[in-house]
């Protein structure tokens, strides 16, 4: 309850706080200072400290598994801000509205991470979506990111009214929008309750662009501000995964069979399409966002699996997924040349930052001594514990060799290529922050349960 | 502690290295770095008696059951010893080569040091693929920024070629574990499961491909010559001394015990898909005009006659393995330095250009025949007791395998003799610059290789003595 309540009222204050203070720079001091507070708080609610007491009425209970995730999303926010707050700065003139704006976007993530009712679903997920469509949008002078927005306003719009048309019929065969299970034995589905989860099913798929709809990802991301893609990339998308495992753990998971195959289906399709368009792409920030795709494949192996095991491993993807990712969006956002070839020779004259971008790589990638690895173990180990999966599974690991082919690309283009890169001077700061990032990365590869011990104490 | 000093020494004196600017310290760095792992090796053999030494274990990972254990037996031994010897002599072998950031060349070497031994020593299996992994990732960037003209995509080809392969192991090593009971991947639970009849099956394929990638088994082997050529010649001798004997060195010591009806099931197919690579890979270096890619497809017919021998179940092709392992990478750090020297000092390795260096350069010339007679196994040569061990195996398994095998023997006495007739005899086209002459370091690292093949090869039984235990406990494994 920490997390939602003091995040709305943290985004009222950053947008009422352009009123009085004129300095730009200030705000990334003051969202900082607020991400802190409102990590604290999240941890200290995982602890029984509570400062708000509401009975919620069964429309939100709050889990360890809600809160440690919820935790991941604010601290992998506050490291974004950090690293690329000047960037955000450079955005458009509305700076404290985009912080604002992220703010309710983590109310959104601590709603969905709780929910037990469908209504909270929906709500959560607007939340998050809506600020987004508005990011995406934020650079007004710029027609490719006013295309983004509104292809993914529309688009988003459409999914919305698919999964409200869901939840409806979801309403019209319980008479509630509950979500808990009520007996441990799984029951058939009716028709409409079937059509009703195929509908969610797809709503959510959207949210965290599982093919086939993933078809708005790629523009959008890459017309997006590149500092808020990394945003988006990130924490908008490991939300949405929390959002379909608490859905699935649910009255609505483990249908005896009856929800494997599509699930697996859609994996296979989103772990193809992600992986085979990002070895095409030219341009290192479209790489990202089919990356991002790929990535979102191995995550469903968590809905797939839902044991325990799958819930571990979609803690440790999305930290890893989310460090790494923002990690080399931080280093993108600063570069003038976008294409691979820009990045020729980068090794030479930022030996620190690329040796930072090799480990956030190598995490992506999944190769042992990184969190990456830990993550796609634990989702790999969780779909055998179900059982039956050879197929699905070699056909994750082939893909998981494709996706090597394009992240060592931009090894290849730092190391062993030359070239001369423009690239600004950067703080001391952003440096240290960036080599932190790196030994969390290494800290979660070497012992991933510094991090999912949080599950269980 | 052994092992774990063979892990840490290379370990954290590489990540110094990679900071050392100058070239001179960079070098002597490494080579003290490297002599220090070779004596913690050297005592591993003395205390052969008292296991306590050998034997590292402490927590890990507790919930997921795979703990940080590391240990030497017999032939843990006898491989980090053949990796200890390695690095010393390709750092002396090579000490007039000189690289752009030497820091960070040294750094990676000592690194992939650091991770090979841990896959000779780790006991646990999720360890072994750590290391397994992590071996490779100095490997890659050692050959891509120190690499030939077409080192990039070479080396990636390389690079994911293995990596899909052990991912592969990654999705058996993740089965085995399921199917273990106690959940573990200790090594002495792996190899104890009771398998289903039949069910070992497609797990062997998963773990038999990345292991056969790696060796590389015939058809697998199309990234090695291709490598091998464009690496530099330090790294190549690494990855042919040592990385390749991490194949056979995991069928060995994992494979086997832990796939026991599925290896015998499987034999027969093993077995014919390395003669045929023995054959092929021989009949294929007698068409090179390099140097570095005949010695690069003698070193596949040479892998394929011990990926045979493993695979047949018998105690003395098993000895004559082990034996192998650490005679096959004696010789051919001696027959890369030898090439090196000679590529570095005439700017050419291809036979149409070279000829003649016996009357310009003699002692290069005895050393290149020596090394040259051990490649082809001639008695005397330690490889002479690595393969009469082995096609006696191979005899007693199957005669016409076996016979198909010597026809590879024989052509490997073609091409070898063939490249020293080229290299040292015939028309010296231009003896002006064709003379060679021998650095003191690698003239000194030569000689101690020679002593080596002629004391394994006239008193091998001191190596036997370590490796027999080993032996007949995978042969009881295996029946």
């Amino acid at each position: 309850m920490n997390t939602i309540i003091l995040s709305a009222i943290l985004g009222v204050v950053m947008m009422l706080s352009s009123t009085f203070i004129n300095d730009k720079a200030a705000f990334k001091y003051i969202a900082s200072i607020g991400l802190a507070l409102l990590f604290v708080f999240n941890i200290a609610e995982s602890y029984g400290f509570e400062i708000f007491t509401i009975n919620t009425r069964q429309l939100l209970h709050f889990t360890k598994f809600g809160l440690l995730f919820n935790s991941i999303c604010i601290l992998a926010t506050l490291l974004f801000t950090m690293l690329s707050g000047r960037d955000i700065e450079a955005v458009g003139s509305y700076v404290a509205e985009y912080f604002a704006l992220i703010f309710f976007v983590l109310c959104g993530v601590g709603i969905v991470t709780s929910y037990t009712s469908l209504l909270m679903l929906f709500i959560g997920i607007e939340i998050i979506s809506i600020p987004v469509y508005i990011l995406t949008g934020s650079d007004k002078r710029n027609l490719k990111g006013n295309e983004a927005a509104l292809k993914y306003f529309l688009m988003g719009a459409f999914s919305t009214g698919i999964l409200l048309m869901g939840i409806a019929l979801l309403y019209g065969t319980n008479g509630n929008f509950n979500i808990i299970r009520v007996s441990r034995d799984i029951q058939p589905l009716s028709y409409l309750e079937a059509l009703g989860l195929v509908m969610l099913f797809v709503a959510l798929s959207f949210k965290v662009s599982a093919a086939p709809f993933h078809f708005w990802t790629p523009d959008v991301y890459d017309g997006a501000p590149t500092v808020f893609t990394s945003f988006m990339a990130t924490i908008v998308k490991v939300a949405g995964f929390a959002a379909f495992i608490r859905l699935f753990e649910s009255r609505y998971g483990n249908m005896g069979g009856q929800t494997d195959r599509l699930i697996g289906l859609v994996i296979v399709l989103t772990l193809a399409f992600g992986n085979l368009t990002a070895v095409f792409q030219q341009s290192v920030k479209r790489m990202l966002a089919y990356s991002s795709i790929a990535q979102a494949g191995f995550m469903l192996f968590a809905v797939f699996a839902l044991n325990d095991v799958a819930k571990e491993g979609l803690i440790l993807y999305a930290a890893s997924y989310s460090l790494a990712t923002i990690g080399i969006f931080a280093v993108l956002v600063k570069m003038k040349d976008y294409s691979f070839e820009g990045f020729n020779g980068f090794a030479q004259s930022q030996p620190l930052l690329a040796g930072v971008l090799v480990v956030c790589l190598l995490s992506l990638a999944g190769i042992p001594l990184t969190g990456g690895f830990f993550a796609k173990y634990y989702m790999l180990s969780a779909a055998i514990k179900v059982g039956n999966v050879g197929l699905l599974v070699v056909l994750a690991v082939i893909f998981a060799a494709v996706s090597v082919y394009y992240y060592f690309r931009l090894i290849q283009a730092m190391y062993f290529k030359e070239g001369t890169v423009n690239f600004p001077a950067v703080s001391t700061s952003f440096k240290i922050l960036m080599v932190m990032a790196a030994a969390a990365i290494i800290i979660l590869g070497v012992f991933p349960y510094t991090l999912l011990q949080y599950l269980y104490f | 502690m052994i092992p774990v000093l063979l892990i840490c020494i290379p370990l954290f004196t590489g990540i110094i290295a990679c900071f050392l600017p100058n070239a001179k310290t960079a070098k002597s760095w490494a080579l003290l770095a490297s002599i220090a792992t070779l004596a913690v090796s050297l005592l591993s053999i003395g205390l052969q008696k008292s296991s306590s030494q050998l034997m590292f274990d402490a927590s890990w990972l507790p919930l997921l059951g795979s703990r940080f254990t590391v240990s030497l037996d017999g032939m843990g031994t006898m491989i980090t010893l053949l990796t200890a010897i390695s690095f010393p002599v390709i750092f002396v072998g090579t000490y007039q080569n000189s690289y752009q950031k030497p820091g960070a060349f040294y750094g990676l070497m000592l690194l992939s040091q650091a991770g090979l031994m841990g896959v000779f020593c780790a006991a646990d299996l999720l360890l072994f693929y750590f290391f397994w992994e992590l071996a490779l990732i100095p490997v890659y960037f050692l050959c891509s920024i120190w690499g030939g003209e077409k080192r990039i995509a070479v080396t990636f080809k390389f690079f994911i070629y293995t990596f899909a392969g052990s991912l592969l192991m990654l999705l058996g090593i993740l089965y085995v574990y399921m199917q273990s009971p106690s959940h573990s991947f200790a090594a002495a639970n792996v190899t104890n499961i009771i398998w289903a009849e039949g069910s070992q099956n497609s797990v062997f394929w998963l773990f038999f491909i990345a292991f056969a990638i790696k060796m590389p088994i015939f058809p697998f082997h199309t990234w090695q010559p291709d490598t091998y050529e464009q690496a530099p010649t330090a790294v190549t001798m690494v990855l042919s001394a040592v990385m390749v004997k991490m194949g056979i060195f995991s069928v060995i010591r994992w494979l086997l015990p832990m796939f026991p009806d599925a290896s015998a099931h499987f034999s027969h197919l093993v077995i014919l898909l390395c003669v045929i690579g023995m054959v092929y890979a021989s009949l294929i270096a007698i068409k090179q005009d390099d140097v570095k890619r005949l010695i690069a497809y003698s070193s596949i017919a040479h892998i394929g006659l011990m990926g045979a021998a493993m695979f047949t179940a018998n105690a003395s092709a098993i000895q004559g393995v082990m034996f192998q392992m650490f005679a096959h990478g004696i010789n051919v750090i001696g027959l890369w330095i030898v090439a090196d020297v000679i590529e570095k000092q005439t700017g050419t390795r291809k036979f149409s250009e070279l000829g003649g260096l016996a009357q310009t350069s003699p002692s290069l010339a005895i050393l290149l025949v020596i090394m040259a007679l051990a490649n082809i196994a001639l008695p005397l040569t330690n490889a002479f007791i690595g393969e009469f061990l082995m096609f006696s195996g191979l005899f007693t398994y199957n005669v016409w395998l076996a016979t198909a095998a010597l026809v590879s023997i024989i052509l490997a006495a073609v091409y070898t003799l063939w490249m020293v007739q080229k290299v040292l005899y015939g028309e010296n086209k231009d003896v002006a610059t064709l003379t060679v002459k021998l650095p003191v370091g690698t003239r000194l690292m030569l000689i101690v290789l020679v002593v080596v093949i002629f004391a394994f090869g006239v008193f091998p039984q001191p190596m036997i003595n370590l490796t027999t235990g080993m032996v007949s406990s995978i042969t009881a494994q295996i029946k």
